[in-house]
């Protein structure tokens, strides 16, 4: 029994169900922030599937919340872009998601402003707030720079700031 | 933070849908029986738990023991739970199901593999006999020691082994739990 307990050294990987219990509500939040209630929960789902299979891989157990927005933003990214005409990233327009009625969810008003931002600034802001990210994981997530996270988060909240007629600056 | 940052902060859709999986490399769940709640855990389609420790702490030891992919999930363990709640019955007195101590050390293994073979169901013998039929005859604190860290309790009968006067002496799951087993069995 001593000798079990002595094996429970830190870094080793905890089991798998505490990083669902842990972060489930996240993963899904952020999925459906970045790629709508409908697409979003699909590419939830995705995520935790390709989670799942590469964690025995991995090789340490930190940053296991970062590593699954991560793979979940990857793969809002990728159903969200699935149901669109490919253009250069940064030209995208504004793509509106669509789904459940806004009006049935706790802050309507800026749900709909977040899902009316341009793309990429959308998943910048979203993985920054609703995914609690720094710039460098937000980064990480969008294949960019920590530089180029903090403008597009700065964008995205001045745009925010000036549709829902805010100035808390 | 603003106020502006701080609803984003909680931005959210009501009805989260938490995500579903296949067949864990362990599937894990709780059961409530007479005795307490038993953890109880599969893997490969064997039994490595049927344990009074806490959630945590097992599946901690499993997931470093056998896989990290452990997972909540009662429906491959529906055989394990009905077998346990016939023989808490006293319904059963064997159990069909195949046994693997990834959790036991090599000297856990060779006091626990061979104990349903060992003692008997309504019969108690004792450390010393247990440690006799493993040939290691002075190793008798060390096989109640073995037996006090079964992780499968029940499956594999430790109850069924007490101290030389006839003492209950410990139980993973309490004395009241031993008792308990002991009663159900004599009946039978």
């Amino acid at each position: 029994m001593t000798r079990e307990k002595a094996q429970l050294k830190p870094g080793v990987l905890p089991p798998f169900q505490a990083l669902i219990d842990a972060h489930w509500r996240d993963v899904a939040r952020l999925a459906r922030a970045m790629a709508g209630p409908v697409d979003g929960d699909d590419a939830a789902q995705r995520a935790w599937e390709k989670a799942y299979a590469a964690y025995p891989k991995l090789t340490s157990a930190k940053n296991l919340r970062s590593w699954l927005l991560t793979i979940t933003a990857r793969c809002a990214t990728d159903v969200h872009r699935a149901r669109k005409p490919q253009r250069p990233l940064d030209e995208a327009p504004p793509v509106a998601v669509e789904g459940p009625e806004a009006t049935d969810f706790p802050d309507p008003e800026l749900w709909r402003a977040v899902n009316q931002l341009p793309e990429r600034q959308r998943f910048a802001v979203t993985l920054k707030y609703v995914g609690d990210l720094d710039h460098h994981g937000v980064a990480a997530a969008l294949d960019t720079t920590p530089a180029a996270s903090r403008r597009l988060v700065s964008d995205a909240l001045a745009t925010l700031r000036s549709k829902l007629g805010v100035d808390d600056d | 933070m603003t106020d502006l940052e701080s609803r984003l902060n909680r931005l959210t859709t009501p009805d989260l849908k938490p995500p579903t999986f296949p067949d864990a490399d362990v599937a894990y769940t709780l059961h409530d029986t007479p005795i307490g709640t038993l953890l109880l855990a599969i893997a490969g389609g064997r039994v490595v738990a049927s344990s009074f420790g806490d959630e945590e702490t097992m599946t901690t030891r499993l997931a470093r023991a056998v896989s990290p992919r452990v997972l909540r999930q009662p429906r491959p363990l529906d055989d394990v739970r009905r077998q346990l709640d016939e023989y808490l019955a006293g319904s059963r007195h064997t159990f069909d199901l195949e046994v693997d101590l990834a959790l036991a050390t090599p000297f856990q293994r060779l006091v626990l593999n061979d104990l349903p073979d060992h003692t008997r169901y309504g019969a108690t013998t004792t450390y010393g006999t247990v440690a006799s039929d493993i040939d290691k005859p002075k190793a008798a604190r060390a096989v109640g020691t073995a037996l006090g860290a079964n992780p499968v309790c029940v499956v594999l009968p430790c109850h069924r082994v007490v101290g030389a006067n006839g003492a209950l002496t410990g139980y993973a799951g309490g004395l009241e739990a031993k008792r308990f087993l002991l009663n159900l069995e004599a009946k039978g």
